[in-house]
């Protein structure tokens, strides 16, 4: 079960979350957000520590990081001013 | 242990900021600061004029925007009709430390009560990557093209170290936002920035060096490493001063 969660809206694929990982398990999509740029996917969830090393370095609050390992509720669509 | 999300002082809209830029660092350290001492409801914040001009936008506290380099003249004056009140100007190194470096001397030499984060990214971000006061010796920009010193330009602007002198301030720290642990220390220095004023003790500046890949021509990973080893250098980190 994934502990971290990508709001994939509000991502700019600035890949600081990939940068910093330690256990180096991220990876940016090879699909495009509704902004254009790619997200960050998990590559091996059962490697991942809950450390949130990459909430703390995401300049975009994209990045929720659940470290109870619950489930992390539904999110709700992100609001974008330019609509 | 709890879940780490976006606190509930940043509203739920997307930042135009350019992908990894500092400032959404920074806005969260501030939000987070902002939540965790409860001072939301009696918060003001002033915004700049530069890349955070639209930081009013993204705060879910009361905040007005404010002519070019004036946040701290704004600052004194709501802060001292409504001295109850937490005032904060947040402001970028074109706004802070060039056009309103007169504002910022002042209010600080004065002891103003008001706290003010000061973003360094050693460069004029919103207006396409102008040479600013705080760009690096030998650092090329728009305006800077064979770096800058070369013709007359002189060193970069040093607002800590500018500051200290003034018996005025309280809290001066230069902290940044380029790796996880400079990131808890930036949030610790924005704390007690705030502290300060809680407890009534002055004016405090918190200085945070950020990345600004688009206007470096840097991508993520050099513009961190840039902050890293460049700037840290120019701009040494640590308390400047601490009347505690």
């Amino acid at each position: 079960m994934n502990k971290v969660h990508f709001d994939k809206h509000r991502c700019k694929g600035c890949g600081m979350c990939v940068l910093f990982c330690p256990q180096k398990i991220l990876r940016l999509s090879d699909e495009l957000n509704d902004q254009g740029f790619s997200y960050p996917q998990v590559s091996d969830p059962d490697r991942c520590t809950a450390c949130g090393l990459c909430f703390r370095m995401c300049p975009d609050c994209a990045i929720e990081v659940d470290k109870d390992g619950v489930k992390i509720s539904d999110k709700k669509e992100t609001t974008d001013l330019a609509k | 242990m709890p879940t780490l999300k976006r606190t509930e002082v940043l509203t739920d809209v997307r930042t135009h900021y350019c992908p990894g830029c500092g400032h959404g660092i920074a806005h969260r350290l501030v939000a987070e600061v902002i939540e965790e001492l409860g001072i939301r409801e009696r918060t003001i914040a002033i915004a700049p004029v530069g890349c955070a001009v639209l930081m009013y936008d993204y705060f879910n506290c009361d905040m007005t925007e404010c002519a070019h380099g004036r946040p701290p003249a704004m600052a004194t004056g709501i802060k001292r009709v409504q001295p109850d009140k937490i005032v904060f100007t947040y402001q970028g190194d074109g706004d802070l430390a060039a056009i309103g470096t007169a504002e910022t001397i002042h209010a600080a030499n004065r002891g103003e009560n008001i706290t003010v984060i000061f973003i360094n990214n050693a460069i004029y971000g919103m207006t396409g990557g102008q040479m600013a006061p705080t760009t690096l010796t030998g650092m090329r920009s728009t305006t800077s093209q064979d770096g800058r010193g070369k013709h007359g330009e002189g060193p970069p602007l040093k607002v800590c170290e500018l500051l200290r002198s003034l018996d005025g301030v309280c809290y001066l720290e230069r902290t940044a936002v380029s790796t996880p642990k400079d990131v808890n220390a930036a949030k610790r220095a924005i704390k007690k920035a705030f502290q300060n004023q809680i407890d009534g003790k002055g004016f405090s500046l918190v200085e945070v060096l950020s990345m600004c890949p688009t206007d470096w021509k840097l991508s993520t990973a050099q513009s961190v490493d840039f902050v890293n080893n460049e700037m840290k250098e120019a701009f040494p980190l640590g308390v400047y001063k601490d009347k505690g």
